[in-house]
């Protein structure tokens, strides 16, 4: 089974930078960082216009999916695809099994420099995942539910 | 798999409903789609043949509230109902924090029915999960129907456990926010007893 994602502010910062970084190096118009579930963990760039819980949820099921074909064939997984529009492209990878990074970039960029630079963004993002796993095996089942009593969960619910 | 953010304060958590072709699980998420604040919802996304029937899933975002300053964000997905979609439902199954089981309670669908509920158990199985360790309810779905059975029966045969059990009839909404409440609240108790 899956163990829940505990993301913490120092981590955050990290994963903002690294995706900050990766958006003006690669001249993409945004880049986004969300888990295999289909839930945002962060973007960068132009994000303002776009549905970004849509585009996280559609991203998940497309490696989902590709994944499911990638078993069929008998390879472990398909990690990289791209997506080419005509005015927008997108590039998408899986980053330490755990993570999908997603680049958006127009003809102001190209697959190669995105292809370059993402290469090095998911290297220090497996270091981040790696810090975040490590605080996780630290401290096992700490998180904020250890202040939310039963009463609070039935006033949610009325 | 639940996901919490300390940084942005948010706790979120995927719930999946499940059932027999034509259940009406994606009538349940167009009704809590329909009926909840604009504040409070995301898009809904469906992705469906040409003739509506869901093809991968349907998606819908939903704000429930805040605890302790938390936010509290569950991420409903639907399954195909259709028996040869299973490698769609298996996938869509993966990080599932709770599940919901859509009943059709007419007559000529009580085998669906069971097939399904055994289909949701074996993919569960297949991903290390346990439907009887999950937060999980059972939704009797299309009471009105002149051919519905009798609730006590399809109780005994699909609800064997005893979870929480809701009558309902998603076109009206009867039942549907119920179901809903009663497994989002489920899934914040699951997480707070630490899985």
């Amino acid at each position: 089974m899956n163990s829940q994602l505990v993301l913490f502010e120092e981590e955050q910062k990290k994963i903002v930078q690294i995706c900050d970084a990766l958006h003006r190096d690669a001249c993409a118009k945004a880049v986004f960082l969300v888990n295999r579930d289909g839930q945002m963990l962060a973007n960068s760039g132009q994000t303002v216009q776009m549905d970004t819980t849509s585009l996280a949820s559609l991203t998940a099921g497309n490696i989902a999916a590709t994944g499911g074909l990638a078993q069929l064939l008998g390879e472990k997984e398909f990690a990289i695809q791209f997506h080419e529009g005509e005015r927008d492209n997108i590039h998408i990878s899986l980053v330490g099994q755990r993570v999908i990074l997603v680049i958006i970039f127009d003809e102001r960029s190209s697959l190669g420099l995105v292809r370059l630079r993402v290469r090095r963004a998911s290297n220090e993002l497996v270091k981040v995942l790696e810090q975040i796993n490590a605080k996780a095996a630290q401290n096992p089942g700490h998180t904020v539910f250890d202040e939310i009593s039963d009463e609070d969960i039935d006033n949610l619910f009325g | 798999m639940s996901f919490i953010n300390y940084s942005s304060r948010e706790i979120n958590c995927k719930i999946v409903y499940y059932g027999p072709g034509l259940c009406g699980k994606t009538t349940n998420l167009q009704y809590i789609y329909a009926k909840t604040n604009p504040e409070a919802k995301g898009k809904m996304i469906s992705l469906e043949t040409e003739t509506e029937r869901t093809l991968f899933f349907d998606f819908l975002p939903l704000s429930l509230g805040e605890i302790r300053g938390f936010k509290t964000r569950f991420h409903l997905y639907t399954v195909p109902g259709q028996v040869f979609y299973d490698a769609s439902r298996k996938l869509i199954l993966k990080g599932v924090d709770g599940v919901v089981f859509v009943a059709d309670s007419q007559v000529e669908r009580l085998d669906a029915n069971i097939e399904s509920l055994e289909n949701l158990r074996e993919n569960l199985e297949e991903q290390g999960y346990d439907l009887d360790k999950l937060p999980y309810v059972v939704q009797y779905n299309k009471r009105d129907l002149p051919t519905a059975v009798d609730a006590g029966y399809l109780r005994e045969a699909l609800n064997p456990t005893n979870v929480p059990d809701f009558e309902a009839v998603a076109t009206t909404g009867m039942g549907v926010f119920d179901t809903l409440k009663a497994v989002a609240k489920q899934v914040l108790i699951e997480l707070k007893r630490g899985r």
